[in-house]
This record gives structure tokens, sequence and C-alpha cells, in this order.
């Protein structure tokens, strides 16, 4: 019995974070689809979301439902600018052109951003607005923590899922990842959906980037680096440019580093992440919900 | 002919500069330090090579070279402890030992990872190298003298000048001859259109895994001899920026040019030190704010780097005269 209630109790905790993984996985998988580019400057993003909540929540006292929107707003400018400056200047170059300048702009958001005067490099308590408690269910304990980043992430994910397939934005953006050239033939705006897809990726990240403050109350400029690239592993898992792929590749994700550092060690996590990234790009390189194709 | 002379006029440039280098070690106008960043600067020569045999002529992106460094430099320490190498004839094998464990470990790896196309494989490059250095992070557990975390410590000091320049020598010039003969076509056919190359009959996928294999080996010669150079090693060492450290001398360098890489290392080298023994402490944190700018216009202005495709006729590294 307490042997169950601990797996479960794992399992809770593994869902927290695997949500949060989803979030930014999210932000990867649709830039993908319309782009076909690894926006390694998404975890930046994400990064960033956490600054400003800091900023909002510890420095200038922003009430907790303001918190979100006016973080979500920031980190959709910083996608939006990251897009115009660095990657639209760059759409005939090479793909890999592209990907070294996705890699540049992530160093450059890290290392800039870690400078005394800025975020410094050092490590940051982010202050949570509301005391945590437990409740104490049959099997396992969830906290209000746990349960804010459930309901945050749900109605996001239900309101991106309405964004995309029951909107006119929607349409462009799964016409944009179908073929972008056809697309545009289509009377498309092509480099405004780019662009608006990068915004919605944004916000996305920078709600996840508030739910992990609130989740690991410490905060750090070069915090995006692993839960960004696990989250692309998660967007791979579930199938990229698939949105509900994404959030399962996530959960997976979130469940499975948990678990790994509860029953073996905690520093061997990244390694099995990896490995599980391993199997999947063999197997069934398209992900758990991709179509069978021969290469990618 | 002019090939082989051009070989010639390679090692004569050489020889010139292991004697103006000798000279200046030995007058003792540089300190123990800047010797040790210019044979360093040799190491980065050699493991950006490496990569470009895999990326810049072959086109396959590696975001993980620094993991097989790693490898190369961990296990050339180990067999060094092991087998209680304290000169340079004992090490030489080592060194090669260390350069062949990268390249077997390149070729477990590339066997399955080089089936996938640009940015998956740069992604499946980027998690091979966090795995190795994960790896190395945990690796007292399984063997106490790799040290983990703490660090792999009482490495002996062998690699010098001639260590240090002549391997590099030597492997330019082995990787020059592989670049100009018929494999070396096969791996530039192989980039530009894969698909073309396939159907002219060149066996793509052992093609990538020789040119993949190759640049490994590299790697892993260029990490025995900054195991052996610095004496001291540490995950840390080899972890994804300096995978991107030898991207960049790549890139910067060129992609297809052994002569952009050769001055893109030295600069590299000399920047970063440079900028550390120029700068103030303060302005110290700066370097990797420019850095990545300088990447981005790189890329926006010249996509295939500064040198791509271009040899130094004067080095002899062309192909004609």
């Amino acid at each position: 019995m307490d042997f169950l209630s601990y797996i479960l109790q794992q399992f809770i905790n593994g869902l927290q974070l695997g949500a949060v993984y989803a979030l930014i996985a999210l932000g990867y998988t649709m830039v993908y689809g319309v782009l076909r580019l690894i926006n390694f400057a998404h975890g930046d993003v994400f990064m960033f979301g956490a600054f400003t909540a800091y900023y909002l929540i510890a420095k200038w006292d922003v009430p907790i439902y303001l918190v979100f929107p006016i973080t979500m707003a920031v980190t959709a400018l910083l996608g939006f600018l990251i897009e115009k400056i660095a990657y639209k200047p760059l759409r005939s170059a090479p793909k890999i052109a592209l990907l070294i300048t996705a890699v540049g702009v992530s160093l450059f958001l890290e290392y800039f951003l870690s400078l005394e005067s800025l975020f410094t490099p050092n490590y940051i308590g982010f202050p949570r607005p509301f005391e945590v408690t437990g409740y104490e269910l049959p099997l396992f304990t969830v906290t209000n923590v746990q349960i804010i980043i459930f309901a945050v992430t749900a109605l996001s994910l239900l309101l991106l899922y309405l964004l995309i397939y029951h909107t006119k934005y929607g349409r462009a953006m799964r016409a944009l990842s179908h073929d972008r050239e056809i697309a545009s033939l289509m009377g498309i705006p092509v480099d405004g959906i780019i662009s608006f897809t990068f915004i919605v990726g944004a916000a996305l990240a920078g709600l996840g980037g508030i739910l992990y403050g609130f989740a690991y109350p410490q905060i750090n400029v070069f915090m995006g680096i692993m839960p960004g690239i696990k989250s692309f592993i998660a967007a791979v898992l579930g199938g990229i440019g698939i949105i509900h792929g994404a959030v399962l590749g996530g959960l997976i994700i979130g469940i499975s580093e948990v678990f790994v550092s509860a029953f073996l060690s905690s520093t061997l996590r990244d390694g099995v992440i990896f490995f599980v990234l391993f199997l999947v790009l063999l197997l069934k390189p398209s992900g758990i919900f991709g179509k069978w194709i021969d290469k990618v | 002919m002019s090939f082989f002379t051009n070989a010639k006029r390679f090692l004569l440039c050489s020889i010139v500069v292991y004697f103006v280098l000798k000279g200046l070690f030995l007058s003792g106008l540089l300190t123990q330090y800047i010797q040790q960043i210019i044979l360093f600067s040799f190491v980065a020569i050699l493991t950006s090579l490496g990569l470009n045999v895999i990326y810049g002529y072959t086109g396959q992106f590696s975001l993980g070279h620094a993991g097989f460094y790693g490898i190369g430099a961990y296990t050339a320490a180990y067999l060094g402890a092991v087998f209680q190498v304290d000169n340079v004839f004992s090490f030489l094998p080592i060194l090669a030992l260390g350069g062949a464990a990268a390249g077997i470990v390149g070729y477990a790896v590339g066997v399955p990872i080089l089936r996938l196309r640009d940015d998956f494989l740069a992604i499946a490059t980027l998690g091979f190298g966090i795995l190795v250095k994960v790896l190395l992070d945990n690796s007292d557990r399984a063997i106490e003298v790799l040290g983990g975390s703490r660090g792999f410590i009482g490495i002996p000091k062998i690699v010098n000048l001639e260590i240090a320049f002549f391997t590099m020598v030597f492997l330019i010039l082995v990787t020059r001859n592989l670049i100009f003969s018929r494999y070396g076509l096969f791996w530039q056919c192989i980039k530009d259109d894969e698909l073309a190359s396939t159907a002219f009959g060149i066996n793509t996928a052992r093609m990538k895994l020789m040119a993949f294999t190759f640049g490994c080996f590299l790697a892993g010669i260029g990490g025995a001899l900054y195991a052996y150079l610095y004496s001291f090693l540490h995950p840390s060492n080899f972890d994804f920026l300096r995978s991107i450290d030898f991207l960049i001398i790549v890139i910067v360098g060129g992609m297809g040019s052994i002569t952009g890489t050769i001055y893109a290392g030295l600069l590299w080298v000399a920047v970063i030190e440079g900028l550390r023994i120029g700068l103030p402490a303060q302005a110290l944190e700066f370097r990797w704010v420019l850095i990545p700018i300088f990447l981005v216009v790189v890329m926006m202005w010249k996509p295939f780097g500064l040198l791509a495709r271009k040899e130094s006729k004067f080095l002899g590294l062309g192909r004609d005269a």
C-alpha cells in the first residue's frame, strides 16, 4: 500500500513537471510546423517568462491575476522580436544557417541576461505569491501549486485547441505547416502567420516559466537550456508538428524523469531522457502520433 | 604531380613554422601560460578539423562533437593511468588509442543516427553530447580514477611542442589527402545532394559513416592531446558550449576549408584567451554576449563561412597550385 501510494505520489509530481514541459513543447512543435526550425531560443523565452514573473511579483507587487497576462504579453513580444530580427532575414538561407542562428540567439539571450547589471548569473529565489498547502487524498497528497499547474495547463490547451482547429488563424497555421508555398499562393500572409505562431508559442513558454517558478522556486538565466531541450525531445516523442503529441510527449518525459530520479539516481535522469530520444529516433522518428515515413 | 609538390610545400611551411615556434619557446619570450595556449590552439584546430570533415565536407550537422573529444581525452587519460605512461614513447600508442576509442564510439553511434537529417541529426548528436557529459559526471561510480564530477587529476604533462605540432601537421596532411581522394569527393557530393549521390551509385550511408568516424577520430586525438597538455580533466570541459566552440571555428573558417579551420582555430583561441588577458575582469563576461552576435551576423552575411571551399595556395593545401 505504501509502495503504491509512493508511486502515485511520484506520478503526480511527474505530471506537474510534464505539464510545464508540455507547455514549452507546444511552442517548439508549432514553430517547427511552420518554419521547419528547431527554435533553440525557445527555452530562453521560457526562462525570460520566469524572470518577468519574478520581477512582477517580487519587485513590483503586481497582483497574481495580472502576472499571467503581463508575463505572457512580454514573452510574446520577445518571441515576435526574435523571429523578426534573427530568423526572418534568413528565410531563404540554408536550413543549417537558420539552426546555427537559433543557437546563437539562445546563447546571446543567456549570456546577455546573465550580465551582473541585468539578471545576474546567480540562482534567485522565486517568491510564490501564496503559501503551499497540501491536500491529503486517500492515496496521495496534492498541493495547491499542482492544482494551479494542472488547471492552467488544461485551460491553455483547450484554448490552443480552439485556436488551431476552430479559427481562421489556426487553419492558416495548419496550411502553412502543410506546404508553405501553396499556402502563400492561396493568399495566406505567410510572414504574418509565422509571427503569429511565434507569439502564441512564446506566450505559452512564458506561462510555462511562471508555473515552473511556482513549482521549483529557484530561477537562473541558464534554467531554460535543459527544459528547452527536453521539451523539444517531448515534441519529437509525440510527433513533431502535432499538438496533442507535444502534450503527451511532455507528460511522458516529465513522468519518466521523476521516476528515474526517484528510483535510480537524480544525476542519471538527463541521460535516460536522451536514451529515450535515441530510441524514438531509431524506432519511429516521426513520433508516437506521426505517420510512418522512411526518413526525416 | 602538383598534388605531391603541394604536400611537400605544406611540410616545408610546417617545418619553418616549427623552427620559429621552437626558437620562441627556447628564447624565453613566452610565458608557460602562453606556450600552453599555443599548444591548445593546435588541439582546437585538430578537433575542429574533425567537425569540418563531418559537417563542412559531408554536410552532417553535429552538435555533440565535444562528446567525442571528451571520450578521447578520458580514454587516453584512463589508459595512461592504467599503464603508468610517463614518457613520450609510451604516450604515442595511448594517443592513437584515444583517437581510436572516439572513432569506434563515433562508428557505433553513427550507424543508427546518420540515418537522420539536418535538425534531427543535430538534436540527436546534441543528446549524445549531453549523454556523454552525464556519464562522465557519474563516471566515478563505475571507475574511481575517472573522478566523476570532481574531475580527473594527476595526468602527467607529456604533450610538448613537438608532439602537438607534428600530430597536427600529420593529421592535417592525412585529412587533406582523404579530402582529395575519391572518398573526399563522395563526401562533398553527399553534402551537395544526397539523393543525386545515391543515383550516381555512391553508398551514401557508408560514406557518411566513414566521414563521421574519421571526424570523431580526429576529435579523440584532440581530446587525448588536451588531457596530456592540461593534466586535468573535468566533465564541464566537454559540454555543449565546447561543441559550439568547435562549430564556430568551422563556420568562421568556412565549411569545407582546411585552411579556414587552421586560421579560424588560431584566431579563436587568440581571441578567447587574448580577451582574457587584455580585458578587465568585469568586461570578461561580455565575451559570450559578443560571440553569438558575431555568429548570427556571419550566418546572415556568409551562410557557408568566410573561406568556404577555398584553400590557401601558399600553405600548399590546395588541389593545384
